[in-house]
């Protein structure tokens, strides 16, 4: 129970992923002072680490699904946002590729449904048109459709753009702050946390991974999680020239395929399988796994079989029995839950994010944007902007692989929301993510980090020569 | 004039250098010797010397400075032999990109500009194959690296980043893992080998076993490594199955791949077997105005041969400099067979005068005994049996080519 003096917040968000942190951002504009309850060391350290980064259009979300209500809304508001996050936008457009006759016969059905959807331009390509478009992609290949607003974007400075916006105006973020319980006294939510307790008047449910888990502390959960495990490959710069367009597959009942895209960093990306388990926390590759996704890859674009790998990672998704997102306002219990946000968290964020105001405005009160929030623009990664090592008095270069520079370390360092891990500095500034994975700047990055993290990466006690 | 991305040139130079490691340095030393003044050496690092700056142990320098040295003191000798030179280095300078004709785009602390040269020698080195190419399973915590981070915490950094670590390989760079944990107050668990037999020499298992008391375990492959945001182990498998070895680190040692991503393959021609640029006996590239030399055309080679080597291109580079040798020259590709991994020179210009004594530098795919042999179009002009081990040096003398216009060149291991 919390003392007297306990602050009341007025909304806590438990969970800081993408989605945690869009929903911090809608409320903190709307005035509300929201705070975010994050169990790790940082935020995006759950589902919303690892995914393929795709800006997408919803031409394949189930008709009239809330999914592709959000999507839809998350898509417009990305591309109304990115600009004043400084957040980037690789327009490559997706090519839905048919590698057999039985594919390829779905491909109609699934222009009719992007036209169900409202996605317009989707429309079907021929192979010469596909080969033009891609000439290193497989001549196997029989059928494909094009769907023109297919994007790439920065899966971890979206959501660390909306975080940091969110603590500029009014949101406050608790890392190593996992929540273990709570209860409503009188209206008001007592959340027990790792860090003490912390009193709001409404609780919102973004815990991804462990969101039935959060929501049994309000009521037995209409939804379970069973993660959902995508295994990646991501090839080395140079592969990146054999590619313009991300390849898409023809969905089946269970997944949606193996894609390639390029991603704004300039590599490749390949991906992912599709693995429930019953762990929450770790994500592991499988090397047969791995080497039966680059035999796929190499199918799909045979001159993949000379390109050099940088970087294998594993990412959950919260998946649930249920087909669509379970997203709703529980009045009586203070209480809005936002579950099974699968792979189109990225996408739907801030669609989600504007959803879940109108439902907090229909329940609880006020909920809408002020008229002159506070931007606040995060550091740019992706290679078709300019990068700080391209710009004078750049300084050192610590990372060469990614082109990291000094300055761009200690910026993640500190800051409203610096680091909490080498994870969360990786994605602030893709130090170490490159084909070296550290053998060039190990020693340095360790050092620059000193101070920083808990454990450090290193102790004292080397024998420096 | 612009370089590869629309920048525009700010400097002109007979020579560039990028890379100031052993290769780079000997290279540019050489050329200050013969006379060419107009160069400059790019490093990305702030401080010259490459590798050999973090190889905390003895056993360099012996042929080069005629002394035995530790890697440092041989990188500090040839960086400041360099200076002595009057070698104009530019360290922090990292190039992006080249484009063909011999221009370089360059990341500088100033920021951007671009260089153009009449001849550009690539000398950028090696890197340790870190663990994503392997594809080992398991999870991905902190805790896993190469020796050359190990190194560079260890002896450059005076860092400690765990207690107990698993060595995986047994190149001669994994015994410099041993003794660098050991340097560091860490304790090497085991070394792993897939193959039947360590792949440096003889006797390194047994120094490794009865000297430094690490349990050499081969035809062991590591399956996976587990822990959270710490390794916490690894598993391993050998004929018997798996079986789990506590550890707090893991260090990927020695298959090395060329450092060459920035170079791109519209303006080089590439070598799948070495995955550097390919090479003739000069070690001129496919376009002119670049030249290539050390570990970037021929992975790996201790830093003494390629110091050796950066002076012979430098000799390559000079009388290229000074005006053309062979107007007319052809240039044959040298085909390999399934059995040999890679071969440098990959090409050679024919009629083979220019570089006296060269060799050509071959490696096996895997351990094989048979009769390596030159043939020019298909009859031998040199062979030998041999018994290839993988990552152990095969030499074929080329001195048979010289005179020789052949149509067609093959190196064979039958």
């Amino acid at each position: 129970m919390a003392s007297p003096d306990t602050q009341v917040h007025s909304v806590a968000i438990i969970g800081g992923g993408v989605v945690g942190c869009a929903v911090l951002r809608r409320l903190a504009l709307a005035g509300l002072a929201p705070v975010l309850l994050e169990r790790g060391p940082d935020i995006l350290g759950g589902a919303s680490k690892g995914n393929s980064a795709l800006l997408h259009t919803g031409f394949d979300a189930p008709p009239g699904s809330l999914e592709l209500d959000c999507m839809r809304r998350g898509y417009r508001d990305y591309l109304e946002v990115r600009d004043e996050l400084n957040l980037p936008l690789l327009e490559t457009s997706a090519l839905v590729v048919a590698w057999t006759a039985a594919q390829a016969a779905r491909l109609p059905e699934i222009v009719e449904r992007a036209h169900g959807n409202g996605i317009s331009d989707v429309r079907p390509v021929s192979l010469e048109e596909l080969f033009a478009r891609e000439p290193a992609l497989a001549r196997t290949a029989a059928g494909a459709v094009l769907v023109p607003g297919e994007h790439v974007i920065d899966p971890w400075s979206a959501p660390l753009a909306y975080a940091l916006q969110a603590l500029a105006n009014g949101a406050e973020i608790h890392r190593n702050c996992t929540v273990t319980g709570g209860r409503r006294v009188d209206g008001t939510w007592f959340l027990e946390t790792t860090r003490g307790t912390i009193a709001a008047e409404v609780a919102i449910n973004c815990a991804g991974l462990h969101g039935d888990l959060v929501e049994a502390i309000c009521r037995g959960s209409p939804f379970a999680v069973t993660p959902r495990k995508g295994q990646f490959v991501v090839f080395d710069k140079p592969a990146a020239r054999h590619l313009r367009c991300t390849v898409l597959a023809v969905p089946d009942a269970r997944t949606k395929g193996v894609l390639l895209a390029r991603t704004v960093f300039g590599n490749l990306l390949l991906g992912p399988t599709a693995e429930d388990q019953s762990d929450r926390e770790r994500a592991e590759v499988d090397g047969a796994a791995l080497a039966g996704l680059i035999a796929r890859g190499q199918d799909i674009m045979p001159v993949l079989a000379g390109e050099q790998v940088t970087a294998t990672f594993a990412g959950l998704r919260p998946a649930t029995q249920h087909k669509d997102y379970v997203i709703e306002a529980l009045p009586a219990e203070r209480w809005i839950t936002v579950g099974g946000i699968r792979s189109t968290g990225l996408t739907a964020a801030l669609g989600i994010a504007e959803h879940v105001a109108g439902l907090y405005g229909a329940h609880f009160g006020p909920a809408e944007q002020r008229p002159e929030p506070v931007w606040v623009r995060v550091p740019n990664l992706c290679e078709e902007r300019p990068r700080p090592y391209r710009s004078p008095d750049c300084g050192e270069i610590v990372c060469h692989c990614e082109w990291v520079t000094r300055d761009e370390i200690a910026a993640a360092l500190s800051g409203p929301l610096p680091a909490g891990d080498l994870g969360g500095l990786r994605r602030r500034t893709r130090c170490m993510l490159g084909r070296c994975q550290g053998f060039f700047c190990a020693g340095r990055i360790a050092e620059l980090t000193a101070g920083h993290f808990d454990p450090p990466l290193a102790q004292a006690g080397g024998n420096p020569s | 004039m612009t370089g590869p991305a629309g920048e525009t040139v700010v400097e002109t130079r007979d020579v560039v250098i990028v890379g100031a490691g052993p290769t780079g340095l000997a290279a540019a030393v050489r050329l200050k010797k013969l006379g060419i003044d107009d160069l400059v050496v790019l490093e990305r690092e702030t401080e010259a010397g490459g590798i050999p700056r973090h190889c905390g142990h003895t056993g360099f320098g012996l042929r080069e400075f005629g002394r035995l040295m530790t890697g440092p003191a041989f990188a500090r000798r040839a960086a400041r032999d360099a200076e002595a030179a009057g070698v104009e280095l530019r360290l922090g300078t990292a190039v992006t990109a080249l484009a063909a004709g011999g221009t370089l785009d360059v990341a500088t602390p100033q920021g951007p500009a671009c260089l153009r040269a009449r001849r550009v020698l690539l000398a950028t080195g090696v890197r340790e194959t870190p663990r994503p190419p392997r594809l080992v399973s398991g999870t991905r915590p902190w805790g896993v690296m190469t020796t050359g981070a190990l190194q560079q915490l260890v002896y450059l950094k005076g860092l400690r980043p765990f207690a107990r670590a698993v060595i995986v390989g047994s190149e001669l760079v994994s015994f410099s893992a041993i003794l660098t944990l050991r340097a560091g107050g860490m304790r090497p668990v085991a070394m792993i080998e897939p193959g039947a037999r360590i792949t440096a020499r003889r006797p390194g298992d047994l120094v490794a076993r009865y000297i430094l008391g690490v349990p050499v375990l081969t035809e062991t492959r590591l399956h996976a490594i587990h822990g959270g945001n710490r390794v916490e182990g690894v598993v391993v498998e050998d004929r018997h199955g798996h079986h789990r070895i506590d550890c707090d680190g893991v260090i990927f040692t020695g298959r090395f791949l060329p450092e060459s991503a920035i170079m791109s393959r519209d303006v080089l021609d590439f070598d799948p077997g070495t995955g550097g640029p390919a090479v003739d006996q000069t070690w001129r590239c496919s376009d002119p105005a670049y030249y290539a030399c050390g570990n970037l055309v021929h992975p790996v080679e201790t830093a003494g041969r390629c110091y050796r080597e950066g002076l012979a291109a430098a000799q390559a580079i000079a009388a290229d400099l000074a005006g053309p040798c062979a107007p007319d020259a052809a240039r044959v590709t040298v085909e390999l067979d399934g059995a040999l991994r890679y071969l440098c020179p990959q090409v050679v210009t024919l009629p083979a005068a220019s570089a006296p004594r060269w060799r050509f530098n071959a490696r096996a795919a895997r351990e094989a005994s048979g009769r390596l042999a030159l043939l020019a179009d298909n009859s031998a002009l040199w062979s030998r049996h041999v018994h290839a081990l993988p990552e152990r040096r095969l030499t074929v003398p080329a001195d048979a080519l010289r005179g020789l216009m052949p149509q067609r060149l093959r190196l064979v291991l039958e």
